[in-house]
């Protein structure tokens, strides 16, 4: 098969943000998860979680809530406002200040019609949900305390408001609060300390409360009472969560645990049932701050930074990719511009950007060994976002002189003049307005063009060294308006192909600048593509992991596609859990595919067979230890390569040595604050 | 007089459930006077090295078998005999390492004991009265075994002795209210059988030979305990008809409220007995202890007091007691003299059993002849121990006997610690002999804090005049004229701007025995109180020594300076620092410490100091290591791969 030339990069300090506020829509089922950096991501459940849509973050913006209606998707934080996110264009859509101080909840009740949020100030807010804004109606309660969490029974008649040492329950038609639920630590040592009511459910008969004395109390609605008092952990209970039937709820611990109880029979076969504290899970090292139920699985999130969706195995029926536990740490995007030609790498933070030139080596050697670096990787640039948005995309053109970014606020364009020693940069003023921000970026192969998206639009610029000029707008024929989510342009700058969220893939001409055809709509979502730079095949990577080759030229699937449909992909490769993120074409060999996702990167070599069912898939040290002649015998189309874990990036520069970005997750976690402290064995 | 020694715990005990049984069954002599064969009472046998505390070889049957009699070692054949559920015999080796794949047979009827007889083979005893020679049973095993005893009768007690140079088995066997005694001989083959005089029967039973007969006593629950002597008698022929066995009364012991209800008696020569179980006339209820008490005259004769639970199990074996109590089983060495009234109230003025005075150089010569004749060390320990204290009361009665190398030679044969001969080393420093006191101090581990005090602070008072004068250890001696010739070389080279070059504050033997003294071992809170009692003038006197020393040592002088024993350095520092602890607010007050104690400042804060660059040092290190380790996760490398 072949030498790489593999350059290791670790400089790229990438360190994903803590989970601070879940919800998941039953209906479209789709999960939102908001981030400490104020980002807010969208899960498809259906699609093997997989990461369809991401709205920036903001400085300063902390989300506290998530709360879907219907297909909108409010949230609010200790801003003290309540937006509404775009789900279209990626951005806020509005917010509105609900002038009760920091906002540490929002609910929306059953029928979908208002929002309550429970405020600093102690009063839940009512608003009115209207077409395209909300609407202030009335305050409830309004003495002293805040409102930490809010639970909406099922009639929509009552709210339950979990303060400091109580819960409040409020009556919808009078205003009033009509119950008061003394919450206390318990032990007689804490009392002096207040006891935070850090969530509240409203089942149909009793409301359960997760405090910071580590309990999960189950009170009765109708007296008031404390029915049952569960010790769950001696740190604080953050977070709980509901299955639909309310027949098992999940506590979300500062422990990183989360236990779940189940309504059980009390006696075998007769009607009383009792709510039993059956599991805990521990996939987490520190704080679970947001639980999701959705059916057969729990998700849970939190200061680790890691979205874990553990199967509830006693609802599924039979061992699929679904029955296992699924960690999702890392971006289903690339956060890694690679210019091919120039051997520069752009790392994309939230706040900044940094271009660095990859080092160079002199030296040969067998593989295995690690070369002497003759010239050592040089951090370029260190570009700082202006404004308080956070960057969405960025790109840098393969010949490494044009940079551009964008946030939900506004692109940037830069051109970057290298010569010997000294680097220079200067802002391309006067983008076409149509250009406000973009989703994705990205420059032509010969660097003389920049595209850019907004919602479902292409936008073509023209780049001359004087400055840029607008071009033309490329709109969809189907008048889909879901935001494009990859970008990739063919090696002679002929095609451009655009997958948007909705898994459609739309294929323009650039040379008469106007659609060409579209790809036939597969279930799963697009999670990486590229196009082949000598035979304009567009390679499509799916999030189930389906690959599929498509001729632009001849508008219709290869051959090579149509046997991998035929011949059906290895389980192995089917079970993976992270969705392939990059592909990318060995200039020097016409049939090297190169996947990546995170955990591995793979050569797929179109001209050997695929692994049927029975054949090893990780033949590689098979391979390796059989002589030469007889591994051509053996060998199949997918060479997998683990050396390198995790990844960011897998990218191939024009001669012909690989770059791969890695992020080791020691990295990450030593970055973690320090988890709360427990008691282990012998310390 | 009697004597019981310091107790030493062999094992800890299995106690079974509800703390009732000590869990042992029997403990038998083994291959050496060392050795003992202890049977748990559940599935195991372990062979125990007495002095060293040691298992040598455990057996353990399977879960589901147990082991119904003590095993017993037969030195005729080096091998271990066990019963197993009653009818299984084992006969395996030291070597064997699983019991189960070593030697069994299954005989025809229940065994109640495996017997070792002195000199002879094993004999085993059934549970309805029939005797064999465990070879003959081994031959065949499946042969019919006749039934001697009835079979409500129960068997509570068997022995076998030595008399007359031929093995006699004997065993109680109770049945209906009377106790009989069952006797056996084979050559001449005889048997007889007596009634116990009284009916019920002995809690604890044991005999011993002697002339004409046997000597059985019996413990019974009144807490009295009676002789009955069994005659023997030269003929052969089986005596049908049962005999009555006159007993009379050896000891009648207080017992308090109720009866006894488990206590053991081993008779331990013709006027001694052992008791365990058996109160102690003079200490308080609750509270247990062995006792030896002397038949003759009625008197008790030693008693320890046993922690914890005592099991009413007592053994002996080659003049040591077993008694399990608690959770551990204990052995305690003792030693019996010949019973006189005099020794048994405690009168007995002098040693040697002939009653004559022997003189000094007397004394010397049997002393030698003792030491070369004992080739068994533990037997050494015991006799020793007891020969230097007959000794030393000797010498504390007799003002001018004091038999200087005879002492000195037994406390050179090792065999003696401070607690075998508590007086001792007090007698060698009353008689100022400090030679003595520097080999005990040397040869004895387990000196007492009070005692090491008492010896330091004559040392201290004592004139350096005087102890040159003594003839000290050569090594020890070579030692400090080693520290002392390096410090007057390099004393004028060295800038003293520390206080590390000093003279010797004190003479060469008082060193010599100082430093003895700092090599003592010792537990720190009770040498602090003892250390209190020191006057100023010494603890200033031992503070400059100790400082001369650290000097010395922190110049590496003493690592040029060998010598067999010397004190290491943190023994020193310890000592300074207990000292100081001891007399701080004595030195703060005395103007004539206040250069010493300045410069043991010097001497603390340059120690910090050094300390706290090797915590850099190791820092530095620590990253060093960890640079290392991290060599191949760098930023950045260029790598070279290969598919295939």
């Amino acid at each position: 098969m072949g030498e790489f030339t593999v350059h290791r990069v670790r400089f790229f300090h990438y360190m994903p943000s803590g989970i601070c506020a879940m919800a998941f829509n039953r209906r479209t089922e789709r999960l939102a998860v908001a981030r400490t950096d104020g980002s807010v991501e969208l899960y498809s459940r259906t699609d093997h979680f997989f990461q369809e849509k991401v709205v920036p973050g903001r400085q300063q913006r902390s989300i506290q809530a998530l709360c879907w209606v219907g297909k909108r998707l409010f949230g609010a934080g200790l801003s003290g406002e309540i937006a509404e996110f775009d789900l279209d264009n990626l951005r806020l859509k509005f917010s509105q200040d609900a002038y009760g101080g920091p906002i540490w909840s929002i609910v929306c009740n059953p029928q979908g019609t208002h929002l309550a949020a429970g405020c600093e100030d102690g009063t839940v807010k009512l608003f009115e949900i209207l077409e395209d804004q909300i609407r202030f109606e009335r305050n409830m309660g309004g003495q002293k305390g805040r409102i930490i969490s809010l639970a909406w029974h099922s009639s929509g008649t009552k709210i339950a408001a979990g303060m400091i040492d109580m819960i409040k329950v409020f009556d919808l038609d009078s205003g009033n609060a009509v119950q008061r639920l003394l919450v206390e630590r318990g032990s007689r040592m804490q009392q002096s300390q207040e006891c935070v009511v850090w969530s509240v459910l409203f089942l149909s008969d009793i409301i359960v409360s997760g405090d910071s004395a580590g309990k999960v109390k189950m009170w009765d609605v109708n007296t008031g009472t404390l029915i049952k008092n569960h010790q769950v952990t001696e740190w604080d209970v953050l977070t709980l969560s509901v299955s639909q039937d309310e027949t098992s709820l999940f506590a979300g611990t500062s422990e990183g645990t989360v236990v779940q109880f189940q309504l059980l029979d009390v006696v075998l076969g007769q009607e009383e049932k009792e709510w039993v504290r059956t599991r805990t899970f521990k996939n987490h090292t520190h704080d679970v701050i947001a639980l999701a139920e959705a059916d057969t699985v729990i998700i849970s999130g939190g200061m680790d930074t890691q979205l874990v969706v553990r199967p509830l195995l006693d609802k599924l029926d039979f061992k699929s990719r679904d029955s296992s536990l699924l960690k999702i740490l890392f971006p289903q995007r690339s956060l890694v511009s690679c210019a091919k030609k120039a051997g520069l790498l752009l790392f994309q933070y939230p706040t900044h950007l940094e271009l660095w030139r990859l080092g160079d080596t002199e030296g040969h050697g067998p593989p295995g060994c690690i070369l002497p670096v003759s010239r050592n990787p040089e951090k370029l640039l260190h570009l700082k976002i202006k404004g308080e948005d956070h960057v969405c995309c960025s790109a840098v053109a393969p010949c490494g002189e044009w940079i551009a970014y964008s946030t939900t606020s506004g692109i940037r364009l830069y051109r970057l003049q290298r010569d010997n020693k000294n680097v220079s940069i200067t802002k391309v003023p006067k983008l076409p307005k149509v250009l406000r921000h973009a989703h994705q970026l990205c420059f032509s192969p010969d660097s003389s063009h920049l595209y850019g998206t907004t919602s479902s639009a292409v936008h073509v610029v023209a780049l001359t060294s004087a400055g840029c000029k607008f071009e033309h707008s490329l709109k969809p024929k189907s008048g889909s308006t879901h935001p494009v989510r990859l970008l990739a342009v063919s090696s002679d700058g002929k095609f451009l192909a655009s997958a948007n969220s909705n898994s459609e893939i739309h294929i323009y001409n650039m040379h008469k600048l106007k659609a060409h055809c579209t790809v036939p709509v597969y279930r799963s979502g697009v999670s990486a593509m590229g196009i082949h730079p000598e035979t304009n095949n567009l390679v499509i990577v799916h999030a189930d992991h389906q690959i599929f080759e498509f001729s632009i030229e001849q508008m219709q699937y290869t051959d090579w596609s149509r046997r991998v449909q035929k011949e059906g992909l290895h389980h192995v490769w089917l079970e993976r859990d992270t969705p392939v993120i990059n592909v990318t074409f060995n200039p020097q060999n016409p049939n090297h595919v190169i996947l990546h996702d995170s955990y591995m990167f793979c050569i797929i070599d179109q001209s050997l067979p695929l692994p049927d069912r029975k054949s090893q898939f990780h033949n590689q040290l098979t391979l390796k230890s059989l002589p030469e002649a007889e591994r051509l015998k053996h060998s199949h189309a997918f060479k997998e390569c683990k050396l390198y874990q995790p990844l960011l990036c897998v990218d191939m520069l024009e001669n012909q040595s690989l770059v791969v970005v890695e992020r080791p997750l020691l990295d990450i976690t030593t970055n973690l604050p320090a988890p709360v402290r427990q008691k282990k064995f012998a310390t | 007089m009697a004597a019981l020694y310091e107790a030493t715990t062999l094992c800890v005990l299995n106690v079974g459930p509800g703390g009732s049984d000590s869990g042992i069954s029997g403990i038998e002599p083994s291959a050496d006077d060392d050795q003992v064969v202890v049977t748990d009472s559940a599935r195991s046998v372990t062979v125990y090295k007495v002095s060293d505390k040691k298992a040598l070889g455990s057996w353990t049957v399977k879960q589901g078998q147990t082991v119904t009699c003590p095993a017993i070692y037969n030195p005729q054949t080096s091998e271990y005999v066990v019963v197993t559920d009653s009818k299984v015999i084992r006969v395996w080796k030291d070597s064997d390492i699983n019991i189960d794949r070593a030697f069994k047979t299954t005989v025809s009827a229940d065994v109640w004991r495996v017997l070792s007889v002195p000199d002879s083979e094993p004999l085993v005893l059934f549970q309805r009265g029939a005797v064999r020679r465990l070879d003959t049973l081994l031959a065949d095993p499946q042969q019919p075994v006749e039934n001697v005893l009835p079979e409500e009768a129960v068997i509570r007690w068997s022995a076998v002795l030595n008399v007359e140079q031929q093995p006699c088995l004997m065993f109680l066997s109770e049945q209906k209210g009377e106790t009989l005694l069952l006797m056996q001989r084979r050559h001449p083959d005889s048997a007889a059988r007596y009634r116990l005089e009284g009916g019920e029967a002995p809690l604890s039973c044991s005999a011993l030979p002697c002339d004409g007969g046997v000597r059985l006593f019996c413990l019974y629950s009144s807490g009295s305990v009676y002789e009955s002597v069994v005659p023997i008698r030269g003929a052969g022929g089986v005596v049908e008809e049962v005999q009555p066995l006159p007993r009379t009364l050896l000891l009648n012991l207080p017992v308090g409220e109720g009866k006894l209800e488990s206590a053991s008696a081993v008779s331990l020569d013709d006027a001694h007995v052992a008791l365990v179980g058996v109160p102690h006339p003079s200490a308080g209820p609750g509270k247990d202890f062995l006792c030896i008490w002397n038949t003759n005259f009625q008197t008790l004769q030693a008693a320890k007091e046993m922690a914890g639970r005592i099991y009413g199990q007592l053994w002996c074996s080659c003049g040591k007691l077993y008694v399990p109590h608690g959770k551990s089983l204990s052995v305690i060495p003792f030693k019996c003299q010949k019973s006189s009234l005099a020794a048994a109230m405690g009168k007995l003025r002098q040693a040697g059993s002939n009653g004559t005075i022997a003189s000094a150089e007397e004394v010397q010569k049997k002393v030698s002849a003792f030491l070369s004749n004992l080739k068994n060390l533990h037997v050494i320990q015991v006799a020793a121990g007891g020969l230097a204290s007959v000794l030393v009361s000797r010498c504390q009665e007799q003002p001018g006997f004091y038999p200087h190398s005879a002492l000195v030679q037994l406390v050179h044969s090792q065999c003696l610690s401070y607690s075998v001969c508590p007086h001792l080393l007090t007698l060698a420093l009353e008689k100022k002999d400090y030679a003595l006191c520097q080999f005990c101090l040397q040869v004895f581990p387990d000196i007492p804090e009070a005692v090491a005090c008492s010896c330091l602070k004559a040392f201290l008072s004592e004139s350096d005049g005087t102890l040159d004068t003594v003839s000290l250890e050569r090594d020890s001696v070579a030692f400090v004229e080693g520290l002392i010739a390096n410090s007057t070389q390099e004393g004028g080279e060295t800038q003293s701007s520390m206080p590390l070059d000093m003279k010797c504050p004190v003479g060469l033997h008082k060193a010599v025995l100082l430093n003895e003294i700092l090599q003592v071992a010792y537990s720190d809170c009770f040498l602090l109180l003892h250390l209190k009692t020191l006057s100023a003038p010494q603890v200033i006197l031992f503070l400059q020594y100790l400082q001369f020393l650290y000097g010395k040592y922190s110049q590496d002088l003493h690592t040029q300076v060998s010598a067999l024993r010397s004190p290491a350095m943190t023994q020193i520092l310890d000592w300074i620092c207990l000292l100081v602890d001891a007399h701080f607010t004595v030195l703060v007050m005395a103007p004539e410490a206040r250069e010493l104690l300045s410069h043991l400042h010097k001497v603390v804060r340059l120690q910090v100091k050094v300390f706290s660059e090797l915590g850099k040092i190791e820092g530095c290190l620590q990253a060093l290591q960890k640079a290392k380790q991290s060599g191949d996760v760098c930023q950045y490398s260029i790598e070279v791969i290969e598919l295939f």
